[in-house]
């Protein structure tokens, strides 16, 4: 890591108001060199990359002190488009972000703002076209495109006016792990091959960090810490399955690649294997034979046959567009099916009035937020009862179990993700539905706001309900499912108990079960099996 | 069109427009039935020729849809409300006594033939000019050409590019929250109704406007480039002075006991001080273009087309009134020239280059 800094934060601060988000805050980073900001959501990772890029405080307000150099020059008053050719940024929605119609558009737009000669455009758009990847998508219509592509044109988009530094939010949340993978390798190779700067913001670190150079934990009390990935990872509030397998067996430095790890595991001691969970024995709550979904000529779902039991949660997963939101839809009610049956307490819900529906499946949508629409949590609570007939009070107290201690004056909005998620699900479980289905919602969530999920999915299977999640996330899903639904084009391609589903699946296997094979899958079962072997040696 | 330009390329947007700008003028000149489905025909077969490949390419088929029900529309009209006392009676409805208050307004009554021509003459002048519209967007991307306009109103081109792509978004986000919606119970009637709907959708507008405007930023968009404090205070005073002249002139050329000295020689000096003024913002604009649209021969040639249908039909509507204003008691016929004049329009469809962004087609030429 040789080379000057290319980006220097001096002594920045900044606060709404009276909440201090940043204070006295020092980062360099040098050239060529990839940099990971981690954290709990909400400590102020987005304001640090909004920093760089000029969004903070122009599209935030707030107040924000300090120096910000680029190549030893102060650009802290510069505004973002006055730093467009040197500071190149691509949000957590690339799609929101389009400017133009189509790929090739996409990748020049930025050039004709900054007034790049006309042959130097057509040259750079080439090129980046090559350098991601995706020349044969160039006359595409970006909304055509799927996630992983349309998040490398959003990052050719930036990198075709030659930015010195190249900074992503969460460039992989919403993204199944094959299209995280692809995104991930374009940048790692961008690093290596141009020496470019990356600043990267990411919740699922178990993705990035094999990749990073240097981490910078935002504490959250304002104040950061930047070192080298081992180090940083010895005490980080957050952390990967692998680090956290690292700490409870004691291994330093601390792994960091699934192939370290797997080196590291050779000296583990014989552990008991967990115990197969014991085959389903629930009675069937929703039973569906045949599902065609059908959108114009595309068939989504493809003769799909599921059973969801009372107490059991059945996790389905498949890369984007594999038609796991039109399965779940269809499953409700709510959505067209070409054919095939729905039964639920012997009826099918697509036959029954939406009122009478929403008492036999709950869903919970991927945009939790499409389903608010009130100011206050209490008014949402209070209407949720009215609309389901329950007793005044039901919601609210659904709330209180899944989420406790939500303000009731609090604007939905200002609820964090996984307490949003929580209130969505609290509407939808006022009317009691014995099967409750949920599309995504791992989505912008951090690893305590996943366990916190976990716990409420497990709730609810122990007071019988059925559970069908769909998701992305094969650690969330190692932690929760009794049972994993894989579907490719529609049709389900392996379904069964996750010690078998997941360890099949070399995409999907959690990363516990790639250092140690199946059919280890979280640490929890690692560390509980080390622990019976320490009472073991005791006895 | 030998040469470069039989090659497989897209015709510029702003010539697909005047093509189509000069039928609908004629087609606004006539009410000769026959004279109107020439035209229609025109714009129809030079739309399944050279439509281009991109989502507008399929829009045609809506405005075929949307002329029919406004041929329908107007003649439904004129059997509800009645018309013309005398002529042809064929069918006898009876009237609807009205009260008076509604005095000049009749319901049903007897429907003559008359009535019915007129409605169907002037239904099809609306489908024409409704067709032609459709033809041009379908024929050029709406989208390209509010990003060819000249530098000076590239802000406002994009202003207007953006808002034509938040429309499918929104669309969209009505569809998500209408089926979201659904799912939870509550108020479904009246304003509280109408609120759960559009409160979601409107914050999730809002939420992607901010998003856009974010990434249009970090990418450059608006930069002030090198213009000095001068610079920028001269084109903004010539722009000033355009709105002016432009002011006075039309409102000297509107008012007849202004003197005329103000009328024409006003106007004329407003806009070619606006002239000036966008060359000397247009010149200040850093701003390059990604492979701009060509303007060559077949551009020129279509533009043409569009001016010749335009002028002949103005020119048969004030030399051949039998023939563009046929009455409805006989049965209307073309002149040679109002001939040429229906069929001349159709010409881009083989002069023009086949459009590049048409790979269905070419795949099955091919």
């Amino acid at each position: 890591m040789s080379g000057h800094a290319v980006i220097e934060l001096r002594d920045i601060g900044f606060r709404y108001d009276r909440d201090q988000v940043l204070r006295g805050v020092d980062l360099a980073l040098e050239e060529g060199e990839l940099v990971l900001v981690s954290g709990r959501t909400g400590v102020g990772k987005s304001t640090l990359l909004g920093v760089v890029t000029g969004l903070v405080p122009r599209f935030t307000g707030g107040v924000l002190t300090g120096d910000v150099l680029l190549d030893g020059r102060s650009i802290v008053h510069q505004p973002p488009r006055e730093r467009a050719h040197l500071v190149g940024y691509v949000g957590q929605d690339p799609l929101a972000g389009f400017v133009a119609d189509t790929v090739e558009e996409e990748l020049a737009y930025g050039m004709e703002q900054l007034g790049t000669a006309p042959e130097t455009m057509r040259r750079r758009v080439e090129e980046t076209l090559d350098l991601l990847g995706i020349a044969d998508l160039r006359a595409r219509d970006l909304r055509t495109l799927s996630g992983g592509q349309q998040q490398r044109v959003a990052i050719g988009a930036v990198l075709t006016t030659h930015p010195r530094v190249l900074v992503l939010d969460e460039p992989t949340s919403a993204l199944d792990p094959t299209a995280a993978e692809d995104v991930l390798a374009t940048i790692t190779r961008l690093v290596h091959d141009l020496g470019l700067t990356v600043l990267l913001a990411e919740h699922r670190l178990e993705r990035v960090v094999p990749f990073a150079d240097r981490i910078c934990l935002v504490t959250g009390d304002g104040d950061i810490r930047v070192d080298d990935p081992h180090t940083i990872l010895l005490d980080s509030p957050v952390a990967p399955p692998l680090v956290e397998l690292g700490r409870l067996a004691d291994w330093a430095p601390l792994p960091l690649t699934v192939r370290d790890a797997r080196r590291r595991a050779r000296s583990l001691p014989d552990l008991v294997e967990p115990e197969p969970t014991p085959p389903p024995t629930a009675e069937p709550l929703l039973v569906a034979r045949k599902v065609t979904v059908v959108h114009g000529s595309h068939v989504a779902v493809r003769e799909v046959d599921l059973t969801l039991s009372a107490g059991r949660v059945t996790v389905l997963m498949g890369r984007n567009g594999s038609g796991k939101s039109s399965l779940i839809w269809s499953l409700q009610g709510s959505g067209k099916r070409r054919s095939g049956t729905v039964h639920v307490a012997g009826d099918d819900p697509a036959d029954l009035a939406p009122a009478r529906r929403r008492t036999r499946v709950g869903l919970v949508p991927q945009t939790a937020a499409d389903l608010l629409y009130l100011e206050t949590v209490a008014e949402e609570c209070a209407a949720a009862d009215t609309g389901a007939e329950a007793e005044p009070g039901t919601c609210r107290g659904l709330l209180d179990r899944l989420a406790p201690g939500i303000d009731e004056t609090m604007h939905p909005r200002d609820l964090s993700e996984g307490q949003r998620l929580a209130l969505a699900l609290s509407i939808v479980l006022a009317a009691r539905p014995p099967v409750v289905l949920l599309d995504e919602p791992t989505r912008g969530l951090d690893y305590a706001g996943k366990a916190e999920l976990a716990r409420i999915v497990a709730d609810l299977a122990a007071d019988h309900h059925a559970v069908l999640l769909a998701t992305h996330d094969v650690e969330f899903a190692a932690h929760v499912a009794d049972e994993v639904v894989v579907m490719a084009e529609g049709e389900v391609v392996s379904s069964g108990a996750p010690r078998r589903v997941l360890a099949e699946s070399p995409s999907f296997a959690p990363q516990v079960t790639k250092v140690l094979g199946p059919p280890w899958l979280v640490v929890e079962e690692v560390a509980a099996a080390m622990r019976a072997r320490v009472e073991e040696r005791r006895a | 069109m030998t040469g470069p330009a039989a090659l497989p390329r897209d015709l510029h947007p702003l010539a697909w427009w005047s093509w189509a700008i000069g039928l609908a003028t004629a087609a606004s000149l006539t009410t000769n039935p026959l004279l109107l489905l020439l035209y229609m025909g025109s714009a129809t077969v030079v739309v399944m020729a050279r439509r281009s490949g991109h989502p507008f390419g399929r829009s045609f088929r809506l405005y075929v849809y949307l002329a029919a029900f406004t041929v329908v529309l107007r003649v439904v009209f004129r059997i509800v409300f009645g018309g013309q006392e005398v002529g042809h009676v064929l069918l006898d409805l009876p009237e609807i006594p009205l009260p008076d208050w509604a005095a000049g307004i009749r319901l049903l009554g007897p429907v003559t033939s008359e009535a019915l021509l007129a409605g169907l003459y002037d239904g099809l002048r609306l489908a024409a000019i409704i067709l032609c519209v459709g033809a041009a967007n379908s024929l050029a991307n709406p989208k390209r050409l509010l990003a060819s306009v000249p530098p000076a109103l590239y802000e406002i081109g994009t202003a207007l590019v953006v808002a034509v792509t938040i429309f499918p978004q929104l669309a969209e986000s009505a569809r998500r929250v209408r089926a979201a919606q659904a799912l939870r119970g509550g108020a479904t009637t009246g304003v509280a109704r109408l609120r759960r709907f559009l409160v979601p959708v409107l914050e999730d507008a809002l939420e992607r406007s901010l998003a856009l405007a974010a990434g249009m930023d970090t990418r450059g968009y608006g930069r002030s480039g090198g213009a000095t404090l001068r610079e920028r205070w001269v084109t903004g005073s010539l722009l000033l002075l355009a709105l002016t002249g432009i002011c006075v002139g039309t409102y000297a050329w509107l008012d007849p006991t202004a003197p005329q000295v103000l009328a024409l020689p006003m106007l004329g000096v407003g806009v070619s001080v606006a002239v000036l003024g966008l060359v000397s913002a247009g010149r200040r604009v850093q701003r390059t273009r990604y492979r701009p649209d060509a303007w060559r021969g077949a551009e020129l040639f279509t533009v043409g087309v569009g001016v010749a249908v335009a002028v002949l039909g103005w020119y048969v509507a004030h030399t051949q009134l039998v023939v563009a204003y046929p009455g409805v008691d006989v049965v209307p016929f073309l002149s040679p020239l109002a001939l040429a004049c229906g069929v001349l329009g159709t010409l881009p469809a083989i002069a023009t280059p086949v459009p590049a962004s048409a790979p269905v087609r070419q795949e099955v030429t091919a």
